[in-house]
């Protein structure tokens, strides 16, 4: 007896996310999972609760909403939230609402600071949350590899790549000054691969655009853009057809470009993920805008 | 090949099954400048098919423009981050990168070779599984090669490939590459490093990187990746006894106590006998719990949830082991420090220690020596700066439950925080423990200070009187004494100059005596708290520092600062002893506020200004105090 058998490579993440959700609320003061609907954030409310159970885990969810997500999501959502008995604050950037700003007429850029980055800190400040989780892993893009699992926001949610402690075995440093806050990512060291493994094996509901299905979209500037409700203007010569796309990840429906695909099934998502040959990001319009981007929107305290 | 595109195109689900297998291996590369760690890193990430075509097309413009290769494709440029890093031509900090084969997921660490070597290499090691130390052919062994293993041997990384690179610079020779290897044994053999399997390789052109090499047929081994694929991962953890630090107490609700914690090692099962260090308790595990449902057992890995078929105390920082084989608890460390940050480690200074869960405070007593990674020799040194590696003895605030790091890196491995910039400061490792506190086992007492106060029907604490000489400390300590005393509480006063005639009468007013003063009275205050007592302690304790150990002695909430303020001027002018005149005559040295300073409380919890309050307006306020802490009701 006690022949060890060596765990897997998804027990070991999943034990090791499980360990950093529960040193931060041991931890910190003021915790809050930002939740983005997403296929990573339905992996980490998943994980959220294994950490904490039989418990409802202890601390709320928080979705930064610009207004622009596809509706499927916010139904997906509020029925995530209901599912799992934890509370769900919504935080929309009432001033950029205010001022009308939208993906159609201020461009990506705008939109993506006003009604996230900037709407994110506002969130954060007005709730006083002192750490946050947020579903980044350090495989999605080459700023994000050197990036820690409690990585240190100064006062004005400043991340300086200089200033991180350094992290060494599973003993993370959370200690911090009052206005200081922690980002957490308990996914650092999954792939994109593992994600989708993790939720075939334990069954983790997610948004049904991941799956192919029929739906309406216009082709334009290269990516194909799913027509989701009437805001939407038309260029000339546009006009919706009927196509069976998917998405590879998901945000704000006018930013997010679809594949056409006929994966209408976990495995055959993973198949066709394995078999593909462009990155993750590339169906994400913000990381097109200029180069390194990530790495200066991080700096300015995008997630 | 990597990624079995066939099976995948043809089966997705027998491929899905076989993923469910899949073992972790995490590895650090170590290599100093130019020895081609990033063309082996991205050399691995192509040939196991993780480059995606968008990422190929950008790597392929980013070659021209900034590549090293003459236009062809850059490997090292996948792997270099940050934009500025981008710019400079060489990376700055600890990256991690995840490939995958069919049998394996891998996550490297990957380290800069030149500044801030030793802090980004010790932080890569520490949860490294084995290490790929890279040298370059035509050099041969350097210092640097020495520098890496020493690091490697420190942080107890069982395995080592040296990967012999650029071996197409020299005409793929057999004879260089066993030259090498020979030295590099010589060298490793006195550190002690002994599992060693030596690869040469070329990472630019793939030569024994995914498959053996046509190039070096002399060379009768795996490839890299087939190596890092087989090489087994140790689970001799799993064998040793069990541990488990606890990160939280889970009380959703009355009936159900859970602690929560990651397995260090060792295997667990419902019925096993554990005993809670440090407080050395025991009892049996009742219950795995986990959303999944009820485990038969657990081993060193998992994140768990345990129940116990007693109520007994258990708390963040505590360590559950197994009641035949725990772990010692101590107090006093040797442990070897590696500094982190620019600030330096001075003897004498106090950090807080993060071990396992527990965070407390640990004092550097003597710095024994610092060593010289290149030569490994031992050096004397007053303090250590930022990438130096020391051996000191550190005195903690209380004892821990440990285990040295040879033995688990979980229960021997701690970081120290700077208290001023809460930055992590300092990696150390446990050597053993000093045999003055070894010795000393905490004995786990049933009757504990909650009950022995609530047998005296109050909460124990401790009040604090600070303030000058002649302030009237002493006075109002007495007045609140008598009304506790009344009202039927439980009390007792240590006076400073009570004190001094017995327990301190060996010492003098000196800085280093005023220390100890505090110290030894702090610590039978403690003892009085434990017993259930209302504390009042009336001492001048002029200092800070000691004022926040004696503090840090005790639990939030038990500890009450109280400052009697009476400005110098108006406590000489009262001079009830006659003692300001002495001291302003010679005759007396060090008293405080003359020629030894008083450092004013920044935040007591009380302050007393005696020149608006008589004694006993001021023992009331101190009273109400105590009633809104609800530590007395009604006195």
């Amino acid at each position: 007896m006690n022949r060890a058998v060596p765990l897997t490579h998804l027990q070991r993440l999943e034990a090791e996310s499980i360990h950093i959700m529960r040193e931060v609320v041991a931890e910190c003061e003021r915790p809050v999972m930002l939740y983005s609907i997403g296929k990573d954030s339905s992996v980490m409310l998943h994980l959220a609760v294994k950490a904490f159970y039989p418990a409802v885990p202890p601390f709320p969810l928080l979705h930064v909403d610009t207004t622009w997500k596809f509706r499927a999501m916010y139904e997906f959502r509020d029925a995530a939230a209901k599912r799992v008995g934890m509370p769900l604050l919504v935080h929309v950037n009432q001033e950029g609402l205010r001022l009308g700003i939208g993906p159609f007429t201020h461009g990506s850029q705008v939109h993506t600071d006003v009604m996230k980055t900037q709407s994110l800190r506002q969130a954060l400040d007005q709730y006083g949350f002192d750490a946050a989780f947020g579903g980044a892993r350090r495989d999605e893009e080459k700023s994000r590899a050197k990036e820690r699992v409690f990585s240190f926001r100064t006062a004005q949610h400043r991340w300086d790549p200089k200033q991180q402690r350094p992290e060494l075995w599973s003993l993370y440093n959370a200690r911090k000054r009052p206005g200081e806050s922690l980002r957490v990512f308990p996914l650092s060291n999954w792939t994109e691969l593992d994600v989708w493994q993790y939720i075939y094996l334990e069954k983790i509901p997610i948004v049904p655009l991941y799956f192919a299905a029929e739906r309406p979209v216009v082709e334009r500037d290269g990516s194909l853009i799913m027509v989701d409700d009437e805001r939407m203007p038309l260029r000339p010569g546009e006009r919706p057809l009927m196509k069976k796309v998917r998405f590879r990840t998901l945000g704000c429906y006018p930013l997010t470009g679809a594949i056409e695909s006929e994966a209408d099934t976990l495995p055959a998502i993973i198949q066709e993920m394995l078999l593909t040959r462009t990155s993750e990001r590339q169906g994400r319009v913000i990381d097109h805008d200029a180069a390194a981007s990530m790495e200066r929107k991080k700096q300015e305290g995008y997630f | 090949m990597a990624h079995q595109s066939e099976l995948i195109a043809r089966d997705i689900g027998a491929y899905l099954h076989a993923q469910e297998h899949k073992s972790l291996l995490r590895f650090i590369t170590c290599g100093s400048v130019d020895d081609g760690k990033s063309s082996l890193i991205g050399r691995l990430l192509y040939e196991s098919k993780l480059i995606f075509d968008d990422q190929l097309t950008q790597l392929a413009a980013d070659s021209r423009r900034v590549g090293t290769r003459g236009g062809e494709l850059d490997f090292a440029l996948l792997v270099d981050g940050l934009a500025a890093e981008r710019e400079q031509g060489i990376t700055i900090d600890v990256a991690y990168r995840f490939f995958s084969t069919e049998r394996r997921k891998f996550i490297v660490a990957d380290t800069p070779g030149h500044e801030q070597y030793t802090r980004n290499m010790v932080t890569g090691a520490s949860t490294a599984d084995l290490a790929v130390i890279l040298i370059d052919a035509r050099k041969g062994v350097l210092v640097q090669t020495r520098r890496h293993s020493y690091l490697v041997h420190l942080l107890g990384i069982p395995r080592v490939v040296l990967a012999v690179n650029k071996m197409d610079l020299v005409g793929y020779a057999q004879s260089t590459f066993e030259e090498i290897v020979d030295c590099y044994r010589e060298f490793v053999g006195r550190l002690g490093l002994t599992d060693i399997t030596a690869i040469p390789i070329s990472a630019v052109h793939g030569d024994n990187i995914v498959a053996r090499s046509a190039a070096m047929p002399w060379y009768p081994g795996p490839a890299l990746l087939q190596h890092l694929e087989s090489v087994e991962v140790d689970a001799s953890l799993a064998a040793r006894p069990f541990r488990l630090p606890v990160q939280w107490v889970n009380r959703p609700n009355a009936e159900f106590r859970g602690f929560a914690g990651l397995i260090a090692s060792g295997r667990v099962q419902p019925g096993d006998r554990l005993r809670v260090l440090p407080s050395g308790r025991e009892s049996r595990v009742a219950r795995i719990v986990t959303a999944n449902g009820e485990l038969g057992a657990a081993a060193a890995g998992q994140s768990v949830t345990l129940t116990l078929d007693s109520e007994i105390d258990v708390s963040r920082g505590d360590v559950l082991a197994s009641a035949d084989a725990a772990p010692q608890v101590a107090d006093q460390f040797e442990a070897t420090i590696v500094w982190l940050q620019e600030e330096p480690m001075l003897q004498g200074r106090t950090y807080l220690m993060k071990a396992g869960t527990r965070t407390l405070s640990a004092t550097v007593t003597p710095l024994k020596h610092r060593i010289n990674v290149n030569t490994l020799e031992h050096e004397p040194a007053e303090r250590l700066e930022l990438n130096d590696i020391g051996v000191c003895e550190l005195e903690l605030d209380r004892p821990i439950p440990f285990e040295p790091y040879t033995a688990s890196r979980a229960l021997g491995g701690f970081i120290l925080i700077d208290r001023l910039t809460n930055n992590t400061a300092g990696a150390g490792l446990i050597n053993f423990a000093l045999r003055r506190s070894q010795n000393v086992h905490w004995q786990a007492l049933d009757v504990d200070r909650q009950l022995r106060a609530r047998l005296k029907g109050q909460k124990a604490c401790v009040l604090w009187l600070t303030g000058l000489s002649g302030a009237g400390k002493s006075t109002i300590a007495n007045r609140i004494e008598k009304r506790l005393a009344a009202a039927g509480r439980h009390t007792y006063l240590l006076d400073g100059d009570n004190v001094r005639h017995g327990l301190n009468k060996d010492l003098g007013f000196t800085a280093q005596d005023r220390v100890e003063n505090i110290r030894r009275v702090a610590e039978v205050a403690r003892l009085m708290v434990d017993a259930g007592l209302i504390v009042l302690v009336s001492f001048i304790s002029p200092f800070r520092s000691e004022r926040r150990m004696a503090r840090a002695l005790f639990a939030p909430g038990e500890f009450f600062e109280v400052f009697v303020d009476t400005p110098l001027a108006e406590a000489e002018r009262r001079d009830v002893k006659g003692l300001y005149r002495k001291a302003r005559r010679g005759e007396l040295q060090n008293f405080t506020g003359i020629d030894s300073p008083y450092e004013v409380p920044e935040s007591p919890e009380i302050r007393i200004d005696t020149t608006s309050l008589s004694a006993d307006e001021a023992a009331a306020r101190v009273l109400a105090h105590l009633e809104g802490r609800k530590v007395i009701s009604g006195a």
